[in-house]
């Protein structure tokens, strides 16, 4: 459990963001940092638990792999769904570039 | 609860307005307009819904009509005005989850749930507010606005289901649906003086509900009533193949025992739950009486202990962050929703269009979430964090698999305290995920619970107690709510409805 035992710092907090692909305010970053570290401490209770050799549950009831026949079966339509999007072009999604300038 | 005669009443149950809508006793456009005419009167007051459907409800009230005119059989929820929360996807119907993120968007298909209440008859009155992505517990956390409890509006009505329980308690409709993550269902019933109940996991298609933590999440009703509760889950449960997680056996019926009494089942009053850190005296002595009352219906009631329980509300909030931040990197700005402004095209690259459009779409609890989730499931934390969470899920279903070989089904109380001020709990997000020590047990092991109303708080505020009961043992939970139900102090009518503002 040594993992939990440094509170975690504005820098942990400002690469967590990156990942998750959010840019946080100085101001942000600094409440974030405070209230994520509160709610980390509070989960450090668990700590009191004995889990060795207790398996993992990740889901609440056994999966059983659902196969459907393999025939054809109306999708979505393709207009209605492209007229959701923030930009189109050629019956596709639009984005901004995805790849940098060649070295 | 008002009789019905020759038109419905205020707070006509759904059974009855079905009743009535079938046998050509009143139509179902008369039961709409008059709902629709409270909603008229106190909407601006209480704020429920994201968007009202007067026109589509109207269309489809007058379906029914037609029907009934023209000698069909309709369903069991022919007539019924019905308000669904607004993370269920309605097709050419704006859905938000009360999230900028999802812009206007229009969803291109029905939910499951959504086609079976139109199936079974049902007239969908509007999309009610909650927390966004139904992260919260007090619906403050919406981009539009927070929903206001309808017996005191200057507190909130819970949540994540906050505008649904204020919906069904305000008689803006006879019934609605809400989503129950880690007690969003039935926290906001307790608070509102309403019955909510949250199915064992996979009972109830969750194709078109927008997913939160999908490990967790599950559909259910919120109603004035037991009976009602469970005519409405027996309306939408069962197999569908558009969801791979719904279960495929038969459902049980939550209707069938409703008579059935208490006498002889074992109950158990969870000693940890009941008295629990942080549970208000005036819960606790509810929860209590509550018990009392079921022991003086002829059950046998007993203490029990779940001693990891409490630990549920640290591991629920690691879980429930990990699997959101997982399933809300689906918002970029590429298909559907909002795409920050000036980065349509012309932003760097996608990463900064990206950041920008997750930045300004998501608010400040679902990006702690995010952040919290994204934390816990990274490198170096993972097992201290997110395995550890998992082992504790384990122990807490272990606790609950002992218990019920010993009882049929468990009490508890529902939240920590009676509704409390808007702003009280928003500035420290902890104070906040408190309220839902009660009910996460139950999202963790998957089974279901029902929150009822009994009795008041110390400010004549409803408070709720709950029903437990293990895996797809809706019959015997609804059976020991309706007698919880009946044996329970009246519940009085919201503080709007009785000031005789509106018919």
């Amino acid at each position: 459990m040594s993992a939990m035992a440094a509170r975690i710092s504005t820098g942990d907090v400002a690469h967590v963001a990156r990942l998750a692909r959010l840019e946080l305010t100085p101001d942000e970053l600094e409440r974030f940092t405070e209230q994520l570290g509160a709610v980390l401490e509070h989960a450090r209770d668990v700590e009191a638990l004995d889990t060795e050799g207790v398996p993992p549950t990740a889901h609440p009831l056994p999966l059983v792999n659902v196969l459907r026949d393999d025939v054809v079966r109306p999708s979505l339509d393709r207009a209605e769904v492209l007229a959701a999007a923030p930009a189109v072009e050629a019956n596709r999604f639009r984005v901004p570039r995805i790849l940098g300038d060649a070295p | 609860m008002t009789g019905v005669s020759d038109t419905p009443g205020p707070l006509a149950s759904a059974h009855a307005i079905a009743a009535g809508v079938r046998a050509g006793t009143f139509r179902a456009r008369e039961v709409l307009e008059e709902h629709l005419a409270r909603v008229e009167a106190l909407e601006e007051d209480v704020h429920a819904f994201n968007l009202v459907l007067a026109d589509s409800a109207r269309m489809a009230a007058d379906a029914v009509d037609a029907d009934v005119a023209a000698g069909h059989d309709l369903g069991p929820l022919a007539g019924v005005p019905v308000a669904l929360k607004d993370n269920l996807c309605t097709r050419g119907v704006p859905t938000t989850c009360s999230s900028l993120i999802l812009g206007s968007w229009k969803p291109p298909y029905d939910a499951t749930v959504v086609q079976r209440l139109a199936s079974a008859g049902a007239v969908v009155v509007g999309k009610t507010n909650l927390d966004e992505f139904a992260m919260g517990s007090s619906t403050e956390n919406s981009a539009f606005g927070a929903t206001r409890n309808p017996h005191d509006l200057t507190r909130v009505p819970g949540g994540s289901s906050g505008g649904s329980a204020a919906a069904v308690a305000a008689a803006f409709a006879a019934v609605a649906l809400g989503s129950d993550t880690g007690g969003s269902i039935r926290q906001p019933a307790s608070l509102c003086g309403v019955v909510g109940a949250k199915p064992t996991y996979g009972l109830v298609s969750r194709y078109g509900l927008i997913a939160f933590a999908s490990s967790l999440d599950q559909i259910g009703p919120l109603a004035r009533s037991v009976r009602d509760a469970a005519l409405l889950l027996d309306s939408i449960s069962g197999p569908d193949p558009a969801d791979s997680t719904c279960l495929q056996d038969d459902p049980p019926s939550a209707s069938a025992r409703l008579e059935g009494g208490v006498e002889g089942l074992r109950v158990g009053l969870v000693r940890e739950l009941a008295g629990a850190e942080g549970i208000s005296p005036d819960v606790v002595a509810c929860t209590r009486d509550a018990a009392e009352a079921l022991s003086g219906l002829g059950a046998k009631v007993d203490e029990v202990s779940l001693p990891a329980a409490v630990y549920g509300l640290s591991a629920y909030y690691i879980i429930a962050p990990a699997e959101a931040s997982s399933n809300l990197a689906r918002y970029d700005g590429v298909r559907y929703g909002m795409r920050a402004a000036n980065h349509g095209t012309d932003a760097a690259d996608i990463t900064e269009m990206y950041l920008r459009t997750r930045s300004a779409g998501f608010g400040a609890e679902v990006k702690r979430r995010i952040m919290l989730g994204t934390y816990a499931l990274s490198a170096g934390y993972y097992d201290a964090y997110y395995g550890q969470a998992q082992r504790v899920r384990t122990l807490i279903i272990r606790d609950f698999e002992a218990a019920y070989e010993t009882f049929d089904v468990l009490l508890a109380p529902t939240a920590p305290g009676t509704a409390f001020e808007l702003g009280a709990k928003t500035a420290d997000p902890l104070t906040m995920y408190l309220n839902d020590v009660c009910t996460i047990p139950s999202n963790l092991a998957g089974h279901p619970a029902i929150s009822v109303p009994f009795g008041v708080g110390d400010d004549g505020l409803p408070v709720g107690v709950q029903v437990l009961a293990p895996a797809l043992g809706e019959t015997v939970m609804f059976q020991v709510a309706a007698a919880l139900e009946a044996a329970a102090p009246p519940v009085a009518l919201p503080s709007i409805l009785s000031a005789g503002r509106t018919g």
